[in-house]
């Protein structure tokens, strides 16, 4: 028996950083919000608290913040005309659940892309020549402007309490930031974080070379700082333990940290965790959802909640899932080329690199993922692809991230995994190494796609989303191209020994490489090209917000969650100053 | 070879992002299989105190004493695998809920996939560990006349180098793919918190120099710059 509740004015479905940044703006405009979580809450005064975050088995190699894939996962396959299997324990991503979602294990950096990014296809067609854009790179330009998204920007860096270098500030040059950046109205609220010895030898390097070093923005406080919001945030501790982990300091942002605490003292927020949304329910002729379906995890019953707004929040994954199950929009047909839920599915494609300097100490248990140099030269349209053979690119950073002892011990190539030889290279070479990494845009291609799984369910009885994805020629060349420019730097920081570690022909599911999926629910300019408008609005119900990197057209050189986060402060805006006042379609297709 | 490349590329994969290798961490340490063993000393098979166990049965218990004791032999750095408590460590985690697959999609059909698709075993890591040690233990015998931790130390190198590069041939178990489990598993003793049961009296971090608890850094970030920053190793258990 499903129980019917009382209508709400709007339900998010999942409470991660989309959701708290949405909930939030809604409930200041006097809204009715109730926010459901499938997994547990998390209290950063019970769990994010040593010493239990100093517990790098449980977090790291076990990773407790993560998705339980025993009830919900993805199947995997490269190609369409393969088998796709379930990813039986997530490895080369790791989308978070719980309250908070993957916003609490993220490193924090904290990026913009670039004005030309959201014009990709413009910029490149005006440069080359839209020839020169192969026919099954579908990248399309972004239906929103990066000078639309920059006060949005603003409000996600105060929010987190960013730091950084600004590199360019309302048009001037500032030295010492990134001077690629689009315009920026404010600095960063924080200085950045302290630069670490490996990233210092790697900026002098860079900067020989003639390239643009600058400090990584991240979305941690270097310093103690209150958000808008008015909550006190911590400096960071460098504790090396940043990734997987929650933060002790209340240094790097986290919806529970930076946002929650301000809805739980709401009283227009309700939060129901142990929620898992089974459907939305949909009403085709109405162009409406009218709310969500749900089983309470904990009992097993079934709830529906009317809502006039339904917000979906959650992963890439879910979000698509969740409009290919209901319906609304046409699911991509990767055969015919039409269609749209589920296209344009893209990652990012990361290659880095080790380097060991003898008698130089790193101390690389102390670190944060932000006390980092990068340089931007070959990102975006930041550099001439005139003959080269492939559109994209990335940042190149050095990066001090933190060491821990299981699974951040590096040997230089050669050394014996085993034995007292490898014992002996390990001793010798843990203080000393430096890592490097490379930020790959993936162009998205016609071939990449999600749809339905026709075998593997989830523990709700539901068809699990099914990933069809491989790394293509333009991004293989690409990444080899930054790794090159990578191989340029290192020689130029003489170290004893290095590597670099290219990417394999195939993606594979293990090991992990980047949580940073993107697509599926792609915003746009129409609704044959597109699931979402500018504002992240459905086209096919106009009370369906889908919010997060799932409308990303294609994946840019960049982590995504700055733009992601602008993106809900944009969508929010025009909901609370816009739809609530007059509900219907805020773009007429 | 396709190894090969994986391994390098797995090494510096997304550090920039969410950074940490992955468990897999240990199979990853290094692209080239070993060159030349080193002498390590013979060493007992089991610690010198008696070991209690959950779940390991005693040919288990040998086999996986046998196996920390040669990846970790006792030399200059630290004591064997099994005396930092290793096997212990094996133990526990397999009687617990990881090694009962616990947060593992375990809903069928099992299928062989490609390696790109990952673990597709129907096993529980428990039950992927004892099918494993069966099988490491049946080619023993079969190429060497004598379980694996019966072997002298110089032959469970030769034995171990040959599942590690390919050269055994388990019957219907993948023996590299075993070996890289057995490995990772063995380092997570080695190196997690000693409140596991490995990494007796923080011996691996004394080893590495890692400080462990409380990591707070923020003002030694500056003092130690390019200066060796060495502190007694304290863990959980210190603070609690």
């Amino acid at each position: 028996m499903v129980t019917k509740l009382k209508e709400v004015d709007a339900v998010m479905v999942g409470m991660g950083w989309t959701g708290a940044v949405m909930a939030r703006e809604l409930t200041k405009a006097g809204l009715n919000v109730v926010g459901l979580e499938r997994g547990d809450d998390r209290l950063p005064k019970e769990e994010f608290t040593l010493t239990q975050l100093r517990d790098e088995l449980r977090y790291v190699q076990r990773i407790e913040l993560m998705q339980n894939n025993s009830l919900d996962t993805i199947t995997f396959r490269n190609e369409a005309d393969h088998l796709a299997l379930p990813i039986r324990r997530f490895g080369a991503f790791l989308p978070g659940e719980g309250v908070g979602g993957s916003g609490i294990h993220w490193g924090g950096l904290h990026w913009r892309f670039l004005p030309t990014d959201f014009r990709i296809r413009s910029a490149l067609a005006e440069k080359y020549g839209a020839k020169a854009i192969p026919d099954d790179m579908t990248i399309t330009d972004w239906p929103v402007t990066y000078a639309e998204l920059e006060p949005h920007y603003d409000r996600f860096d105060k929010l987190c309490g960013a730091s950084g270098q600004a590199g360019n500030l309302r048009g001037n040059i500032v030295a010492g930031g990134n001077p690629f950046e689009g315009p920026r109205s404010d600095h960063y609220p924080n200085k950045p974080v302290k630069t670490g010895l490996g990233p210092a030898i790697f900026r002098d390097a860079a900067k020989s070379l003639g390239y643009h070093p600058f400090p990584l923005p991240v979305a941690t406080s270097s310093a103690p700082y209150v958000n808008p919001e008015g909550i006190t945030l911590g400096a960071c501790e460098y504790c090396g333990h940043c990734n997987r982990t929650a933060c002790e300091a209340n240094a790097k942002a986290s919806p529970n940290v930076n946002v929650m605490p301000a809805l739980r003292a709401e009283a227009k927020f309700e939060l129901r965790t142990r929620s898992f949304v089974s459907r939305l329910l949909y009403d085709k002729a109405a162009k409406k959802v009218t709310g969500v379906a749900y089983t309470d995890m904990r009992t097993g019953e079934e709830f529906e909640q009317p809502a006039g707004i339904v917000v979906l929040s959650s992963f890439v994954f879910g979000n698509t899932q969740q409009l290919l199950l209901a319906g609304i929009g046409e699911p991509y047909d990767p055969k015919t080329g039409k269609g749209v839920v589920g296209k344009n599915y893209a990652y990012q494609f990361e290659a880095g690199g080790t380097a060991f300097f003898d008698g130089k100490w790193m101390n690389p248990f102390i670190g944060a993922p932000g006390m980092s140099i990068a340089i931007d030269d070959f990102n975006g349209e930041n550099f001439d692809h005139t003959g080269l053979g492939f559109f994209g690119g990335g940042y190149i950073a050095c990066s001090n991230g933190g060491a821990p002892p299981i699974g951040g011990r590096r040997v230089p190539h050669g050394t014996p995994r085993w034995g007292s030889e490898w014992k002996r290279a390990t001793v010798k070479w843990y203080p000393h190494a430096t890592n490097f990494n490379t930020q790959g845009s993936v162009y998205a291609n016609a071939k990449n796609f999600m749809d339905l799984d026709p075998t593997y369910r989830d523990a709700l009885g539901r068809p699990l989303i099914r990933l069809t994805y491989n790394g293509t020629d333009n991004d293989h060349k690409m990444s080899r191209y930054l790794l090159a420019k990578l191989d340029g730097i290192i020689k130029a920081m003489n170290p004893t020994h290095y590597e670099l570690h290219a990417r394999p022909k195939n993606f594979t599911i293990v090991p992990y490489q980047s949580t940073h999926n993107t697509g599926g629910t792609m915003m746009g300019a129409d609704p044959k090209s597109s699931v979402v408008n500018r504002y992240l609005q459905a086209w096919d119900a106009h009370n369906l917000f889908v919010l997060g990197a799932s409308v990303f057209p294609q994946q840019h050189g960049y982590n995504p969650t700055g733009t992601v986060g602008a993106l809900a402060y944009w969508s929010a805006q025009a909901i609370t100053t816009q739809y609530v006042k007059n509900p219907g379609p805020l773009v007429h297709a | 070879m396709v190894d090969d490349t994986r391994r390098n590329f797995l090494l510096g994969a997304g550090l920039a992002g969410a950074s940490m290798a992955s468990g897999l961490a240990a199979e990853t340490a290094v692209a080239q299989p070993a060159q030349a063993a080193p002498a390590a000393p013979p060493q007992p098979a089991a610690s010198a105190e008696p070991e209690t166990y959950l779940v390991l049965n005693a040919t288990e218990a040998a086999f996986m004493s046998a196996m920390a004791d040669t990846i970790i032999p006792a030399d200059e750095l630290s004591p064997s695998g099994t005396d930092c408590g290793v096997v212990t460590y094996i133990d526990r985690q397999l009687a617990g809920a990881y090694g009962a697959g616990d947060r593992m999609y375990r809903s069928g059909p099992f299928r062989r996939g490609k390696p790109e698709q990952g673990y597709q075993l129907a096993l529980t890591p428990r039950e992927y560990f004892v099918s494993g040690i069966a099988a490491a233990n049946a080619w023993s015998r079969k190429t060497f006349g004598k379980d694996f931790d019966r072997l002298a130390p110089a032959e469970r190198v030769t034995a171990l180098k040959q599942i590690e590069e390919g050269k055994a041939k388990f019957e219907n178990f993948a023996a590299t793919t075993f070996f890289n489990r057995v490995l990772a598993i063995v380092m997570e003793g080695f190196f997690s918190d000693p409140m596991y049961g490995g990494n007796r009296n923080k011996v691996a971090w004394q080893m590495l120099g890692f400080p462990g608890l409380p990591a707070l850094y923020r003002e030694k970030v500056d003092a130690y710059y390019d200066k060796r920053y060495v502190a007694p190793p304290r863990s959980i258990a210190d603070f609690s």
